[in-house]
């Protein structure tokens, strides 16, 4: 075992664990974090597993078996990006219709309290 | 006429207008008559001068939104009040004093004597008032087109904010209302929704306050953007 992997097993691990911390601590919802695990438990297999790189290059017909560690990785990012971006504007039509309702409400009950005091 | 009047709110989106806001609920104000029942109804989109301040001792309907929402959704706000409060008809208009509210009448009529669900205050069609620049009258050229192709009927003025609907189409825009720019994209949401819409001739003036949200890069912004929502509006089931 070569001193690199050593590096990129703890690396993937201590990812991994901070992730698993996030979910505990509840900051994390579940659905975002099996992502995340499962790109990290990709990384420690061929962490651990040296020439899985060179099958996988080989089966994918890649020059270079490392271009494929980069572009799936970006492949990867690219659709979780498109995923959060996706979020973000529902998060935002629905913190649209929140403070639309929070105003409607709250003339409502100014309006309301005019009409009493008269 | 012996029918009831009707009653229209007048929704003015304003975010920092604190110079104009003041003469334009004035102007609207003024204009109340027996026939003509109208209600300014303010939506204060978070500004940070003192607009909200300033609409809240005023005569009109004051509308606080904590967030800023952009226009679209300011004027969703407005138009949720008119619904929600039995208002028969509500028109937009720009609280930078660019929509003289005299033509609010005529907006009416027309919309009511052609059965339609929109009217459009254009000022291409008698070309009087405060005209645009020339990139700008390019850049509405060139949405007038498009919307053409989709639509096959011809709006002269599609980027004109001033707008009066009737219920029917108050609850297409309390369902969904576009963002930022949501003029032109709004004409293919009726289009979409079988509103029946039309133009009425008015005259604009040059705003009295404030400034464009729309002016260089913007601009390119404005149009890859309106572009963009155009087509997948249409597209959109």
């Amino acid at each position: 075992m070569q001193r690199i992997q050593f590096v990129a097993i703890i690396a993937s691990v201590s990812f991994l664990g901070s992730v698993l911390l996030q979910i505990k601590k509840g900051k994390l919802r579940e659905e975002y974090a099996f992502v995340w695990i499962l790109s990290t438990f990709a990384l420690i297999a061929l962490s651990f597993w040296r020439n899985g790189l060179d099958l996988l290059g080989h089966l994918f017909g890649v020059y270079e078996p490392l271009n494929l560690i980069f572009t799936g990785a970006i492949f990867a990012i690219l659709i979780y990006l498109l995923h959060l971006s996706t979020t973000v504007s529902r998060l935002q039509l629905q913190n649209r219709t929140l403070a639309q309702e929070v105003v409607l409400l709250k003339e409502k009950l100014e309006s309301n309290r005019a009409a009493n005091r008269e | 006429m012996s029918q009831p009047a009707k009653k229209i709110a007048v929704v003015i989106p304003a975010y920092n207008e604190e110079a104009s806001i003041a003469s334009v609920i004035e102007a609207v104000n003024n204009l109340r008559s027996e026939q003509l029942q109208l209600t300014p109804v303010v939506v204060n989109d978070a500004s940070r001068d003192t607009t909200g301040e300033l609409i809240s001792r005023l005569k009109c309907v004051p509308l606080h939104l904590p967030i800023n929402l952009g226009i679209g959704g300011a004027v969703q706000t407005g138009v949720k009040f008119a619904f929600n409060n039995g208002f028969d008809f509500a028109v937009q208009i720009d609280a930078d004093g660019q929509h003289p509210p005299q033509f609010i009448p005529n907006l009416a009529n027309e919309l009511e004597k052609n059965h339609w669900d929109v009217a459009i205050g254009s000022r291409f069609i008698d070309k009087q008032g405060f005209q645009s620049s020339f990139a700008r009258r390019t850049g509405i050229r060139f949405l007038q087109w498009l919307l053409e192709c989709i639509t096959g009927r011809s709006v002269t003025d599609p980027t004109s904010g001033m707008r009066l609907m009737n219920r029917k189409a108050m609850k297409v825009v309390y369902e969904f209302y576009p963002d930022e720019y949501p003029e032109p994209e709004a004409i293919i949401l009726y289009y979409r929704r079988g509103l029946t819409f039309g133009e009425v001739p008015v005259r604009m003036n040059e705003r009295q306050g404030g400034q464009s949200s729309i002016q260089g890069l913007r601009g390119c912004y404005y149009m890859l953007k309106v572009t963009i929502a155009i087509i997948f509006t249409y597209l959109r089931r």
